[in-house]
C-alpha cells in the first residue's frame, strides 16, 4: 500500500504543476495588451502612409502652393513646372468611362445572382468572379493591348465616326486605339468582380418577408425588384459604385498599358489620356535627377490618396450601416 | 379580365422576361470576359512559351531577341510573394484573433477592421510611392527586403479580412464553452480559435501570395529589376509582373512574343494559386465544428 502511494507521488512529481490562476491571468492580460499592439498596426499604417507622402511632397507644395499644383495645365519639369491638371482630368475621365460602363451590367448581374439564379449557377458565378479578381493587372494591361486596344481601333471607333461623330465625346482625333476608351473598357471588367460582390451583398440583406408581400399581392418578380427591393438598398448600391470608383482611380499598370500616356486634356473618349498613377509610374526612374520632381510625383501620390481615402471611408461606413442591419 | 387589364398583364410580363433577359446577357458578359482573357493569354503566350523561358536568366542581348528566359523573375517573384506573405502572416493572425476573441462588435474592433478595409482600398502605386518615400527617407537604395516590406503592408489587410470572415463563422457555443471550463481569453484564442481558424489560415495566406506575385506598382519603386538571381536581401530583384510589363515596352517582336509567354506563365501561377486555395479550404473544413 504505501509504496503504491510512493509511486503515485513519483508519477505526480515528474509532471509540471498546473499552471495557478493567478498565473494565467497575468498571461492572458500580458496577450491582451501584446494583441492590442498589434491591431494598431493597421490604424497606424494608414496615418504613417499619409504623413510620410505628405513629408515629402512638402517642398513643392509650400514652394507652388497646391492650387497652382492641382490646376496647373503645364507639366514641364526641366522648366520647373508642374501642372497635375491634364493628369487629373485623364484620372477622371479613364475612371468616369469604366464606371459607366461598369455599372449598368454588375447591377443586373448581381440582382440576377441574388434575385433569380439558382443555387447551382451562384456556385458556379462565385468563382468566376474570384478568378476575375485574382488576375493581376498586368495580364489585364496585356489583354487590353492585344484584344481591346484593335477592337476600339478597328471597331468602335469607325462606327463612332460613323454614327457619333457630331458630338463632341465621341469624336476620333487620333489614329490608333490607345486612349480613354480602351482604359475604361479594361477598367469596368476589373473592377466588376468587387461591385458585383458587395452589390450582391447588399441586395442579399433585404428580408425576405418583402418579396414574399410583394409577390403575393401578384407583383412580378421584375416589379418585386424594381419597387420594393431596390428603393430599400439605394445607398448600398452608391456605396458600392463609389468603392468600384476609387479601386478604378488607383489602377496603376493595365491603365498605363492602353491609355496613351499623353499629357493633355482629353475632351473626347477617344483621346488618349495620361492618368495619375501612370504619371507616378513612368517617372519613377527620372525623378531623382530634376529638383522637385520627386516632390511632385509623391504629392501626385498624396492627391491620389487623399481622394482615394474620402471615397473609400464614406463608401465603408454606408455599407457597414446596411451590412449591420442584417 | 378587361381589355385594358390584360394590355397590362401582358405588358408586365414582357418587361419581366426582358429584364431577365438582360440580366443573364450581363451575367454572361463578365463571365464571358474571365475567358476571353484567358483564351488570348493562352493563344498568344503558348507559341513562345519555352523550357528556356522558365529554367535560365536573361544572357547578352536577351532584350534583343538573343537567348535566355526569365527564371530571375520567377525567382524573385517568388521571394518577394513569400517573403512578404509570412510577413504579412506573423501580424495578421494576432489581429484576427484579437479581432474576434477580445474586441467582438466592440467600438474599438469597428474601427480595426474599417481601418483594414480602408487600407485594402489604397492602390499598390501609393504604396509604391509610400516605399519610396521611406527609402529615400533612410537612405536605402531598391531591395528584396524593401519589395518584400511593402508587399507585407499590401498584404495585410487582405489575409486580415479574410481570416476574420472565417473565424466570424465559429459558432459562439464553442467559444463560451472553453470561457465556461475556466478557460482565459487567451486560452481561448490559442487553443480554440487558432484550430477553427485553420482553413481562414490557408486561404488567407493563398489569397495573399497571389495578390503579391501579381502586383507591379509597388514592387517598380521598391524592388528593382536586375538580370540576376539576388543572393541576398539588400539586392535589388526582378519581378513576373514587371518582366511583362517592360518585355511588351520592347520595339523587337521576339521580346513581345516572350512577354506574352511570362504573362501566360504568371497567370497559370495565380490561377492556380486561386484554385488551389478553393480546394484547400474546402478539404480543410471538414476537420471544423460548424
Amino acid at each position: 500500500m504505501s509504496s503504491l502511494i510512493s509511486n503515485l507521488n513519483n508519477q505526480t512529481e515528474g509532471r509540471n504543476p498546473r499552471p495557478s490562476a493567478a498565473l494565467r491571468t497575468r498571461k492572458d492580460n500580458a496577450a491582451r495588451r501584446a494583441f492590442f499592439i498589434f491591431t494598431l498596426l493597421p490604424v497606424a499604417l494608414i496615418v504613417f502612409v499619409t504623413g510620410a507622402l505628405f513629408v515629402r511632397s512638402w517642398p513643392i507644395i509650400s514652394e507652388y502652393g497646391l492650387t497652382d499644383l492641382l490646376f496647373g495645365e503645364v507639366w514641364k519639369p526641366n522648366n520647373g513646372q508642374f501642372g497635375f491638371w491634364p493628369f487629373i482630368l485623364g484620372t477622371f475621365w479613364v475612371t468616369t468611362v469604366g464606371v459607366i460602363l461598369s455599372v449598368p451590367a454588375c447591377l443586373l448581374a448581381s440582382i440576377y445572382l441574388a434575385e433569380y439564379a439558382h443555387a447551382r449557377t451562384r456556385s458556379f458565378a462565385k468563382p468566376i468572379l474570384d478568378l476575375l479578381a485574382a488576375i493581376p493587372p498586368v495580364v489585364y494591361g496585356v489583354w487590353g493591348l492585344l484584344a481591346i486596344v484593335p477592337f476600339v481601333d478597328d471597331v468602335l471607333a469607325p462606327l463612332s465616326e460613323r454614327w457619333l461623330g457630331s458630338v463632341s465625346i465621341f469624336s476620333v482625333n487620333q489614329p490608333t486605339g490607345f486612349n480613354v476608351l480602351s482604359a475604361g473598357i479594361v477598367l469596368a471588367v476589373m473592377i466588376a468582380p468587387l461591385v458585383i460582390s458587395v452589390m450582391y451583398e447588399i441586395l442579399s440583406t433585404v428580408p425576405n418577408d418583402l418579396r414574399h408581400a410583394s409577390l403575393a399581392v401578384g407583383a412580378t418578380q421584375w416589379q418585386t425588384i424594381r419597387n420594393i427591393v431596390l428603393p430599400q438598398v439605394g445607398p448600398g448600391i452608391l456605396a458600392a459604385v463609389v468603392l468600384g470608383a476609387s479601386r478604378a482611380l488607383g489602377e496603376t499598370i493595365a491603365v498605363l498599358m492602353v491609355v496613351g500616356n499623353i499629357p493633355q486634356i482629353p475632351t473626347s473618349i477617344f483621346d488618349s489620356a495620361y492618368p495619375l498613377p501612370a504619371l507616378i509610374a513612368n517617372n519613377y526612374g527620372e525623378m531623382m535627377s530634376i529638383p522637385l520632381y520627386d516632390a511632385a510625383l509623391l504629392s501626385a501620390a498624396l492627391v491620389l490618396l487623399v481622394v482615394i481615402l474620402i471615397f473609400n471611408i464614406l463608401s465603408l461606413i454606408v455599407l457597414r450601416r446596411m451590412l449591420r442591419k442584417k | 379580365m378587361s381589355f385594358l387589364q390584360k394590355k397590362r398583364w401582358q405588358r408586365r410580363h414582357l418587361m419581366e422576361a426582358f429584364m431577365k433577359f438582360i440580366m443573364r446577357a450581363s451575367l454572361l458578359i463578365v463571365a464571358g470576359s474571365l475567358g476571353l482573357i484567358l483564351w488570348i493569354v493562352v493563344v498568344r503566350g503558348l507559341p513562345a512559351l519555352s523550357w528556356d523561358m522558365v529554367s535560365k536568366i536573361p544572357e547578352g542581348g536577351y532584350y534583343m531577341g538573343k537567348g535566355g528566359g526569365i527564371l530571375n523573375a520567377i525567382i524573385g517573384s517568388a521571394y518577394l510573394a513569400s517573403g512578404g506573405t509570412l510577413l504579412a502572416v506573423i501580424f495578421s493572425v494576432p489581429i484576427a484573433l484579437y479581432l474576434k476573441t477580445y474586441l467582438g462588435d466592440s467600438k474599438w474592433g469597428q474601427y480595426v477592421r474599417l481601418s483594414l478595409d480602408v487600407l485594402w482600398g489604397i492602390p499598390s502605386i501609393v504604396y509604391g510611392a509610400f516605399g519610396f518615400a521611406l527609402m529615400i527617407t533612410l537612405g536605402m537604395r531598391a531591395s528584396l527586403l524593401a519589395g518584400i516590406i511593402i508587399l507585407a503592408f499590401i498584404e495585410l489587410p487582405i489575409m486580415t479580412r479574410a481570416m476574420d470572415e472565417v473565424i466570424r463563422r465559429m459558432p459562439v457555443d464553442l467559444e463560451h464553452a472553453a470561457l465556461a471550463l475556466g478557460s482565459t481569453k487567451f486560452e481561448v484564442a490559442l487553443r480554440v480559435v487558432t484550430r477553427q481558424m485553420l482553413p481562414g489560415i490557408t486561404t488567407a495566406i493563398l489569397l495573399g501570395f497571389g495578390r503579391g506575385i501579381g502586383d507591379a506598382a509597388s514592387v517598380l519603386f521598391t524592388a528593382g529589376y536586375t538580370d540576376r538571381i539576388p543572393t541576398s536581401l539588400m539586392r535589388p530583384t526582378a519581378s513576373l509582373p514587371l518582366a511583362v510589363f517592360f518585355q511588351l515596352g520592347s520595339p523587337y517582336p521576339e521580346v513581345q512574343q516572350r512577354g506574352y509567354a511570362a504573362a501566360l506563365i504568371l497567370t497559370i501561377i495565380v490561377l492556380a494559386v486561386s484554385l488551389g486555395s478553393r480546394w484547400l479550404s474546402a478539404r480543410l473544413n471538414r476537420y471544423t465544428v460548424k
